[in-house]
């Protein structure tokens, strides 16, 4: 056996800059400065590793964690008429005696006027029934992409995706020339006589329901269709081999075995449904409540800063428990994807 | 096999995709339009083409969009890629429960929350330590990173969780330092998903109107911003002629971009079995 060459000293890789540049750098690391600030940094934990890990880190914490400690902080002060429209929560009264000024009034407000219940009571609802018409279209979709050749499946998928590369304000205005009352689906119906006068669908609930699940189908199809994509074929051979009829055995195998891909498709389209802004606004009737549209108005009309910030915290604490979810479906996933 | 089946299957895929089309369909053709009642075919014409290239308002706000976009895209692509290989590739640490939450959590909240908490941290931070000065790009441009670095981070831990460490691995034992495995072996292989995780940012950015009007001040009204203005006014087909420019320069970019990442894929796995091959042997 022929001993392994030391590989690190004289490796091609390390000839390929150039020997100056090669002798400097060593130089530099041989001086007391450059060791002495390296092992401190070793020391307090400080390696190229954990700043990888540091910088995401603390650009979230600063950008994504703290904004939330501060709009509980604003839910919980007083309105006032100034730049920034609300008071501050802690003042130092006389000498070093805090005083923290706790107003739960906005939460009261929120409680008490029946605006803000049937907001949040019309969000979920037309969230869920949107949820479900999501399912109804994008199951059959994925299934029939999962289904289809090996060949012809990335084109579908990129099919699927690409309307979502495109402007999501713009697809949604489309459909305002759609379902105007003299617009294209109306004029259609007309000149093929199946209705007579035209019927309003722009400003309608209805008119929030196609725009919702439109916009949000391709994160119905996409989670549905790497779940069924992954379907062990075999067992639906065994349930034929077995007697069982093909719209039985998706009852029985595919159905039950497709449902975290049920699951994480209609957290993807309830969560961000139900704070959804731009389509009731553009769709919907002016009256139509929902609840991202209301703390919109709080927020830009009304210049009620806390009103708003006790808005979002409770549409955040109706969220929690969906979240959290998805969040438990995707760790399970990766569990699986580890294993 | 059944026929039955696979006419159900052919039928929800034409009618679903009819579904995605038809409306993108309608607006670029009624952006060649003569008349101006956009729902009217008045005969075929250019001139929104030619009026939308007059409008220095939407042409501001298209180029300040542009510019905020590319710097989005860039800052999400170095931030969510430094948290996808602390996710993928770190194995367990103190806290990577919370970071792996933080990367979810933005994918899904509602936008009108994320736009609210950041313009209250930006008046905060503003009063505290006098930074940042106003609203403006700056803020757009924070606030977008924190949306869009989400995406990356979930494209690249995907990509490094399909591919084996081995090859990390070797270059360790060979003695290669982290950093440099990192630069010279680790990020090569993932650059395909760096690419689309790039591309998907800018996307994101350019199109976001809710957390822009949060987080931005006067003078900086985004491309979005301008058209949602004009929108709640009603159709007008100057903004037909903008939706399909943007379709077509998507269509085209998505279109390249997925011949080149097929063209790459299928080298690396020639590559892939070459390599199997001759070490087989």
């Amino acid at each position: 056996m022929i001993a392994p060459k030391p590989l690190r000293a004289d490796s091609p890789r390390s000839e390929r800059s150039s020997p100056g540049t090669q002798l400097l750098l060593r130089y530099l690391q041989s001086l007391p400065p450059y060791r002495w600030t390296q092992s401190r940094l070793v020391k307090w934990g400080l390696t190229g590793r954990s700043a990888a890990v540091a910088v995401p880190y603390f650009w979230l914490l600063l950008f994504f964690l703290v904004p939330f400690l501060i709009v509980l902080k604003i839910a919980f002060s007083d309105t006032q008429i100034a730049m920034p429209p609300y008071q501050p929560l802690f003042q130092w009264a006389g000498e070093k005696v805090l005083t923290i000024k706790l107003n739960l009034g906005n939460f009261l407000f929120l409680v008490e006027d029946n605006l803000y219940w049937k907001a949040y009571l019309n969000s979920v609802k037309v969230a869920a029934i949107s949820t479900v018409l999501c399912l109804l279209i994008g199951y059959p979709m994925a299934y029939a992409i999962a289904r289809a050749d090996a060949t012809r499946r990335n084109m579908l998928l990129m099919m699927v995706i690409l309307p979502f590369w495109t402007s999501f304000l713009l697809r949604v205005y489309a459909w305002i020339g759609l379902l105007k009352t003299n617009g294209l689906i109306n004029n259609f119906l007309m000149w093929v006589g199946v209705i007579d006068q035209p019927i309003v669908m722009l400003q309608t609930d209805f008119a929030i329901y196609v725009g919702i699940v439109y916009s949000y189908l391709p994160f119905m199809i996409l989670p549905l269709y790497s779940n069924l994509e992954k379907l062990d074929l075999t067992l639906l051979e065994a349930a034929a081999d077995l007697g069982c009829r093909p719209f039985k055995a998706f009852l029985k195998v595919t159905l039950p075995l497709s449902k975290p891909g049920i699951y994480a498709g209609s957290m993807l389209v309830f969560i961000p449904a139900v704070g959804e802004f731009v389509i009731p606004s553009l769709l919907g009737a002016p009256e139509s409540l929902m609840i991202g549209k209301v703390l919109w108005t709080e927020f830009f009309s009304n210049r009620d800063w806390p009103v708003a910030s006790a808005v979002a915290i409770a549409l955040l604490t109706l969220l929690v428990i969906p979240i959290g979810f998805l969040m438990h479906l995707q760790n399970e996933e990766a569990r699986a994807a580890r294993r | 096999m059944n026929t039955r089946i696979p006419i159900f299957r052919t039928a929800s895929l034409v009618l679903g995709f009819a579904f995605l089309y038809i409306p993108i369909l309608s607006l670029v053709v009624y952006s060649f339009n003569k008349s101006r009642l956009v729902t009217v075919w008045g005969g075929f014409s250019t001139q929104w083409y030619g009026r939308l290239f007059q409008n220095e308002q939407i042409l501001d706000a298209a180029w300040l969009s542009l510019k905020i976009a590319a710097t989005t895209a860039t800052g999400a692509t170095i931030l969510g890629t430094l948290a996808g290989l602390t996710l993928a590739r770190f194995g367990a640490f103190k806290g990577r429960a919370l970071l792996s939450g933080m990367t979810t959590a933005p994918l899904v909240m509602p936008e009108v929350i994320t736009g609210l908490s950041l313009l209250l941290l930006f008046v905060a931070l503003e009063q505290l330590i006098g930074w940042p000065q106003g609203r403006g790009q700056t803020t757009i441009v924070i606030a977008h990173i924190t949306l869009t670095m989400a995406y990356v981070t979930v494209i690249v831990q995907s990509r490094l969780s399909t591919l084996d460490d081995s090859l990390e691995e070797a270059a360790m034992d060979l003695g290669a330092r982290p950093a440099k495995i990192f630069f010279v072996i680790t990020l090569p292989i993932i650059a395909p998903a760096l690419i689309s995780g790039w591309l998907l940012a800018f996307t994101i950015s350019l199109d976001d109107l809710v957390i822009t009007s949060f987080v931005s001040g006067p003078g900086s009204s985004t491309l979005p911003m301008v058209i949602f203005s004009k929108v709640r006014l009603g159709v007008s087909p100057d903004i037909n002629a903008l939706a399909s420019i943007m379709v077509l320069i998507v269509t085209i970019g998505v279109v390249l971009a997925g011949v080149m990442l097929s063209r790459q894929e299928k080298r690396r796995q020639k590559d892939m079995a070459l390599a199997a091959g001759t070490s087989t042997k």
